[in-house]
């Protein structure tokens, strides 16, 4: 009988057939979504209103990444959320099958392959390896080694104008108490050679924009990296009459999101220099903020837009006198809310309120500019339905790649139009294999081998 | 190609008292395939990451060939972690698949050819560099993850349990690929394990760790033959040796009511015990007129041979629950009945280990 093993389990999870190899799931519960290529099995299955990607792994492998998910989870540490694992499965003839590790599917999350498969701006990749780079700095900073940093193992949602990448998968990653430098470099190492590899995939697909170079786009990584990791952790050091400089440095961090909740400050010897150095920063400055002010819950660039538009709308009612809970709840019903509700019912897939939001006020800037007059709210919210909502595909459930795949469920099987040549022979694999137990010891056998090279004892 | 030396090389961990690894000392040869075995937190994928600069090393020193490289980044060591990045991408040939990261290291196509088609010979995939990967076998895909690492032809492998995600068909038929091919490479290769089986059947010589200390390096015989001390015998070996402790009497050891002899000589190495451990592995118990007396508990049928499971005889039901299990191996021609008493006794004496109780060391030759 399968066990289940889950902090918050999911009744509904319990009667599907797990006595079905994944690959043999009936189609009726797995829903086609993009993805990345997997090594292992792995399907998106649909119960009730939810979906949950499932992925057949072994069973010390399951319960590691299960565990390692828990734990990046309670560090606010964008990952997918971890739901199950299923032990103990056996098929309808009692032989063993592999655990499931389930997670919840990430709403509005766009794998590379298919923001790629839409056509894709030099500016866009840039921004995407901008959130790749955040992510892989706030791994580090909660002491995770990921091991396989590549974008098949992330996935983008929209952050206003900007993208959030969370990891998803967690299999050979470790957490220590904090990284040394060589595991960082060791990762970065991963990065640029996985993310090389996998734009020269984009690149032999024509799904590469001609401009963008995958060498160039590697260093960039590169650089990027420690450019932030020295912003978020370095030592600076510098005069006791430029203390400003201790402010300018939180402020700086909070512009790229970052609280800080320890900052170490040493006055050196003689008293004339002063030393700082972050020693606790935590992301999501701003999506802490307007959680605390509205009850959103939203990615960092949207908080951020979020809050400017806040702090507009206090100073046009003339509210900056009044407290700015108290506006930011008038804000919430009078503006954002009532946006929201404007959308019809069959557009709310499109975009995640937040980002419709954000994209709305972009909307509401251009109509203005063009129309030389300040477009009404409810005036805009009615333009952008119909001239852009309605024009988008659906990324509840991201849209799917250009090209047929072999299996809609299963990208790792490649295309409907790929070489069909039947495999040549293999040599390796066309004798047959040895009838060896993989736990026990053949110690005649080693003796053997040993005697016939001549090196017994 | 080069050698690997730990000089007292140490690992403490922030916050800890007692090192990961504690001065390892370990000369690895010029094309060596050596693997660290040992339960899991006894130092062995600690001392692989120290080597490739993933860990800090706290004292001592590192050196591959001749060069210092203790505190050289990972990427000037010259190493490869093999079966890291296991990803295929669709749209590139197996050939491209195995090659790209010499692209990014800028190394002209002629050479990158080259060295993909003499990688490809050796992995038996030449048939294969023009396909896409789509319909690649799982251990087709395996090959081409350590086309990776062949191709780069750096001065040492390193390996990190690279079978543990397999199942248990893949992994022995793996575990003999990369012996092989190892071997016809000559790169100098560190593997990690935690299973003694695959350590043995894999390495020239094993390196066996418990709690951050070196136990003993050796090859997989020698290791077999002569463990050094009570904790190796234990490890090495499935079915594992049975560990018998006894008195010393005149003579010998006395197991239940049988006297195992020991000489003299060995008994005086012990001077100041009255016990010692009896080391006998299962294939050199016989059943024999007189010897160690065993009440059968079961007998497990492999073939022409089986193993008996039993418990020393004369002991109360109670007592049994929580004895040690004695192991035998025993001809299935004519096997001892369960439920029965049998002698069982040393077939030569060569093969019997004798260890101090006090100091866990070995005590015989």
């Amino acid at each position: 009988m399968p066990q289940f093993l889950s902090a918050r389990p999911d009744a509904r999870l319990i009667p599907l057939p797990w006595e079905l190899p994944l690959a043999d799931w009936p189609t009726g519960l797995l829903v086609a979504l993009p993805r990345g290529i997997s090594r292992h099995v792995v399907r998106f299955i649909k119960v009730g209103g939810s979906v949950y990607a499932a992925k057949e792994v072994l069973e010390h492998l399951a319960r590691h990444e299960y565990r390692l998910l828990t734990e990046l989870h309670r560090a606010h540490t964008p990952s997918v959320e971890p739901v199950a694992v299923i032990t103990g499965r056996e098929d309808a003839e009692g032989n063993p099958l592999d655990p499931v590790l389930v997670t919840r599917h990430l709403e509005f999350s766009l794998p590379y392959r298919s923001l790629f498969a839409q056509g894709v701006r030099a500016e866009t990749v840039s921004r995407l390896l901008d959130a790749l780079v955040l992510l892989l700095a706030r791994l580090h900073l909660v002491g995770f080694l990921w091991g396989d940093v590549s974008l098949s193992n992330v996935l983008f949602r929209r952050d206003a104008g900007e993208f959030a990448a969370y990891l998803v998968d967690a299999e050979t990653g470790e957490l220590h108490p904090r990284l040394t430098d060589g595991q960082r470099e060791h990762d970065l190492m991963i990065a640029t050679t996985n993310l090389y590899g996998e734009f020269c995939d984009l690149q032999a697909g024509n799904l590469l924009d001609e401009s963008l170079e995958p060498q160039r786009l590697v260093e960039s990584i590169l650089a990027r990296y420690r450019e932030l990791w020295v912003e978020l952790t370095g030592v600076e050091e510098f005069a006791d009459t430029e203390l400003s400089r201790i402010e300018k440095r939180v402020r700086r961090l909070n512009a790229l999101g970052f609280d800080v909740a320890e900052l170490a400050i040493d006055t050196l010897a003689d008293g004339s220099r002063i030393r700082i150095q972050p020693k606790v920063v935590d992301a999501g400055h701003h999506s802490r903020r307007l959680l605390r002010l509205t009850g959103l819950d939203v990615e960092e660039n949207q908080a951020r837009r979020l809050l400017n538009d806040l702090d507009t709308f206090r100073a046009r009612t003339g509210q900056s006198h009044i407290d700015e809970p108290v506006v930011a709840h008038q804000w919430l019903t009078d503006q954002f809310q009532a946006v929201v509700d404007a959308v019809p019912q069959e557009l709310r897939g499109k975009r995640d309120a937040a980002q419709l939001y954000h994209e709305l006020l972009d909307y509401r800037w251009y109509a203005s500019q063009a129309q030389r007059r300040e477009v009404p709210l409810a005036e805009a919210t009615a333009g952008y339905i119909r001239d852009v909502l309605t024009t988008l595909p659906d990324e509840v459930v991201a849209a799917a790649d250009g090209r047929q795949l072999a299996n809609p469920f299963d990208p790792s099987q490649g295309y409907a139009d790929d070489d069909d040549t039947p495999m040549p022979i293999d040599p390796w694999e066309s004798g047959e294999m040895p009838a060896m137990r993989a736990d026990v010891l053949d110690i005649e056998a080693l003796r053997r081998k040993a005697r016939e090279s001549g090196s017994a004892l | 190609m080069a050698t690997v030396s730990f000089k007292q090389a140490t690992r403490v961990y922030p916050g800890s008292d007692h090192p990961a690894v504690d001065k390892l000392e370990l000369e690895i040869g010029d094309g060596e395939f050596m693997v660290l075995v040992g339960p899991s937190g006894c130092g062995k994928s600690t001392s692989l990451r120290m080597l490739a600069g993933l860990e800090e090393v706290n004292g001592g020193s590192i050196y591959i060939g001749d060069r210092d490289v203790t505190n050289l980044p990972p990427k000037d060591r010259d190493i490869a972690m093999v079966f890291q990045n296991y990803a295929l991408y669709p749209h590139m040939t197996v050939a491209d698949n195995m090659g790209f990261a010499l692209k990014m290291a800028g190394i002209p196509k002629a050479e990158r050819d080259t060295r993909v088609m003499e990688a490809a010979k050796l992995l038996g995939l030449e048939e294969f560099l023009a396909r896409k990967p789509k319909a690649l076998s799982g251990g087709q895909r395996q090959r081409v993850a350590m086309g990776r690492a062949i191709v780069r032809q750096p001065q040492v492998f390193l390996m990190d349990e690279p079978l543990s995600n397999l199942d248990a068909k893949l992994r022995v038929s793996t575990r003999t690929q990369i012996s092989a091919l190892v071997t016809r490479l000559g790169v100098t290769t560190v593997y990690v394990t935690h299973d003694q089986v695959e350590a043995m059947t894999m390495g020239d010589r094993v390196a066996v760790m418990k709690d951050g200390l070196l136990q003993q390096v050796d090859s997989p015989l020698t290791l077999y033959d002569k463990p050094k001390n009570l904790f190796v015998a234990g490890f090495i070996g499935s079915p594992a040796m049975n560990l018998l402790k006894g008195k010393i009497v005149e003579g010998g050891v006395r197991v239940g009511d049988y006297v195992v002899p020991v000489t003299r000589e060995v008994l005086s190495k012990a001077a100041g015990e009255d016990s010692l451990i009896i080391g006998v592995r299962p294939e050199n118990f016989v059943v024999a007129p007189t010897g160690v007396a065993v009440d059968v508990d079961l007998v497990e049928e492999l073939g022409a041979d089986g193993y008996l499971y039993g418990t020393l005889a004369g002991l109360t039901p109670e007592e049994k629950l929580s004895a040690q299990q004695i192991v035998a191996r025993v001809s299935t021609r004519t096997p001892p009945q369960r439920g029965t008493s049998v002698k069982l006794n040393i077939a030569n004496p060569e093969t019997m280990h004798v260890f101090s109780e006090a100091t866990q060391e070995r005590l015989n030759d």
